[in-house]
């Protein structure tokens, strides 16, 4: 079986929309509705994150959605079965499942990547896992499954190690836009942009997909200029925050996002 | 055995940098210039210098007397209670920002939980002239006024941690966010043997010169480097570190290390990271950890701030399992006994942390010629209050 996020880089290289939530966020029962919701709507790819106690890499919002999903109950074995869930519904889009390594870690590594694949995800992020305990343990692993694997980069990491992520990466790259934390941002500064024309100019093997700070159709259609697609996360998490409708604000969302 | 961390930064299982990509090139340009930095002359000498004129080192092996007759051995006191600013944390800020000024940073950052390492890192801010900030969880804001205060009258901003249960392990998280956020001017000052490779070597590096100074004043003072048990208390373990640093390889020292048990182990409220934690990745390094079944980090407990961590350095982890150091612990009440008692037997309040090593004699059957250290990491000046709430003196 081919898989969904390869297929969908070969088939479309501009404007692609990867939107992330939190497993169990608001409630126990949304990543699925969410799901389906996201797939109506225009999506291209959904990212669902695992919550976990100390999200350091994120800002309040995804911290605080981390905290509501994992005081709603959410887990990992939970997460398994609601991705089953979401297929079942005939949810077409690739699904990632994006977390911190020690809730991976303590389901078990091997299994938790053959259950993620069985269960109808397409790909994994996970950003404290280090690149040699990716390449010694896992990669074989990933391969074996059919997983795609996506390592981030950021402002500044260096251009030898941006050429080693994507020889070790299966899918796409997830491109940083600042050296920050998760948040929503309204515009772009000059060096951002001149971070993405590098990038765009370095020819590597993997698309990438820039995010960290996607919140609007302006920050949307400046990051897709120079990579395959943004992916949009606080705004998001935002949104689902406030929402008295989710039908008709995931709806107007993704297209307000896309223009 | 080896003991020491290998060129991957780990020591057996345990280490390694499990950190986001945003902090990769910050700990990476740590990794690569720390061993080469310290091992400087230059360096080396303005360390040794600050250590002996600043600080006030080496501070004293002091022989117990009543307390040894108490326990019927030879009972020595490390004294890192007698440092500037109070506990052995000192010794590590003195290190980290001398390599910080060598990377060209500019800003320091820190995270504290009762507040000691906090005050240490002001200090040598204050020392150097570099802008410090120091997370430290709201909750702990609120138990340790005075060491906010000492922050304050010292220069640094101190910023209160709101996320979590807003203790130690939520300051970690956002002085790691406020790094990720200010990549190429700031240094990260861990306070602890915890974090990603190379800061467990690192800090463990700078807090040997306990064991360093243990070894010379016990070939003076018995002719023998060598002592039989050495105890310290482990929180993150830096000053555990330190204090077995230069014995590792010398088998026939016993190390102990003493964990803070809380209100019991089995209590569910402790801080017992061997007895209760399995192999998880926290702040960038795998190591015992306290955690729920589907790895989510617990909140530990202990009557003493600096003992509350949910975690242990790797170096810990390694010595707990291939058996090198025995862990044991003591429970608030055992700790804050043995506090008052060594007040009434040596004149020595000792910070409640350090309290912790000296109730774990307890639990040992010495001969009596057996030579035990017990470092005394901190002084009790910042637990005034604690003993006063206790009570029982
Ligand atoms: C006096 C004293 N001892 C011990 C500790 C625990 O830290 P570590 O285990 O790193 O020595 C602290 C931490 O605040 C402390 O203040």
């Amino acid at each position: 079986m081919k898989n969904r996020i390869t297929n969908l880089f070969s088939t479309k290289n501009k404007g692609i929309l990867s939107v992330f939530y939190t497993a169990g966020f608001p409630n126990m029962d949304s990543t699925v509705t969410i799901a389906k919701l996201l797939d109506q709507s225009g999506a291209d790819i959904i990212e669902i994150g695992i919550p976990f106690s100390d999200p350091v890499a994120d800002g309040p919002t995804i911290q605080q959605s981390n905290k509501i999903a994992l005081d709603n109950g959410m887990s990992v074995k939970l997460l398994i079965e609601q991705v089953k869930e979401i297929r079942k519904q005939n949810v077409k889009v690739p699904i990632i499942l994006m977390g911190y390594l020690n809730p991976v870690m303590q389901y078990g590594i091997e299994k938790f990547v053959k259950d993620a694949a069985e269960a109808g995800a397409d790909g994994l992020i996970l950003p404290d896992m280090p690149l040699y305990e990716y390449e010694e343990h896992y990669k074989s692993l990933f391969e074996a499954n059919n997983l795609c694997n996506t390592f981030l980069i950021s402002p500044t990491t260096s251009e030898e190690r941006i050429k080693r992520i994507d020889s070790l990466t299966k899918g796409f790259i997830y491109a940083v836009s600042a050296s920050s934390t998760t948040g929503a941002k309204n515009t772009f500064a000059d060096e951002q942009v001149q971070y993405f024309e590098k990038l765009n100019g370095m020819s590597l093997i993997n698309p990438f997909l820039i995010g960290f700070g996607i919140s609007n159709n302006h920050t949307f259609s400046k990051a897709s200029e120079y990579s395959a697609g943004a992916i949009v996360g606080s705004a998001f998490i935002n949104l689902l925050k406030d929402s008295k409708d989710l039908d008709t604000d995931i709806l107007n969302f993704v297209k307000q996002l896309k223009g | 055995m080896n003991y020491k961390v290998n060129d991957r930064g780990y020591y057996g299982n345990f280490g390694g940098a499990y950190i986001p990509e945003m902090l990769y090139p910050n700990v990476e340009e740590l990794r690569n210039n720390y061993l080469k930095i310290i091992s400087e002359e230059g360096f080396k000498k303005e360390f040794y210098d600050l250590l002996k004129n600043y600080v006030g080192r080496p501070s004293p092996l002091y022989f117990a007397g009543r307390l040894s007759q108490k326990h019927s051995t030879k009972i020595y006191l490390k004294r890192e209670d007698l440092c500037h600013t109070g506990s052995h944390k000192i010794n590590n800020t003195i290190g980290q920002i001398l390599v910080a000024k060598r990377l060209g940073k500019q800003k320091i950052i820190a995270e504290t939980g009762a507040g000691q390492h906090g005050v240490a890192t002001a200090t040598v801010c204050a020392l150097i002239g570099m802008e410090c900030t120091v997370y430290m969880g709201k909750v702990d804001m609120e138990r340790q006024k005075p060491n906010v205060e000492r922050m304050r009258i010292l220069g640094a901003k101190v910023v209160p941690a709101l996320s979590g249960n807003m203790t130690l392990k939520d300051a970690t998280n956002e002085a790691m966010r406020h790094w990720i956020n200010n990549p190429t001017d700031t240094h990260y000052i861990i306070g602890s043997v915890v974090g990603p490779h190379p800061y467990p070597d690192m800090v463990a590096r700078f807090q040997s010169v306990i064991s360093e100074e243990i070894k010379k004043q016990l070939e003076e003072q018995e002719g023998n480097p060598y002592p039989d048990y050495v105890f310290a208390c482990v929180g993150g373990g830096s000053n555990a570190a330190g204090a077995f640093f230069n014995f590792l390889d010398d088998e026939h020292v016993n190390l102990v290390a003493v964990e803070a048990a809380g209100k019991g182990i089995n209590s569910g409220e402790s801080a017992a990271t061997t007895a209760l934690g399995k192999p998880g990745v926290l702040h960038g390094s795998k190591t015992l950890l306290i955690q729920t079944e589907d790895g989510q980090v617990i909140e530990p407990y202990s009557i003493s701030a600096g003992l509350d961590y949910p975690g242990i350095g790797p170096i810990h982890s390694h010595l707990f399992e291939v058996g090198r150091a025995k862990f044991v612990s003591a429970t608030d009440d055992e700790a804050m006994d043995a506090g008052i008692g060594l007040s009434k037997l040596e004149g020595i309040i000792p910070a409640v942390e350090s309290a912790h090593a000296i109730a774990a004699l307890d639990q040992f059957q010495f001969d009596k010629d057996d030579i035990v250290v017990v470092n005394l990491s901190g002084r009790g000046d910042k637990d005034l209050e604690t003993y006063i709430r206790w009570g029982k003196y």
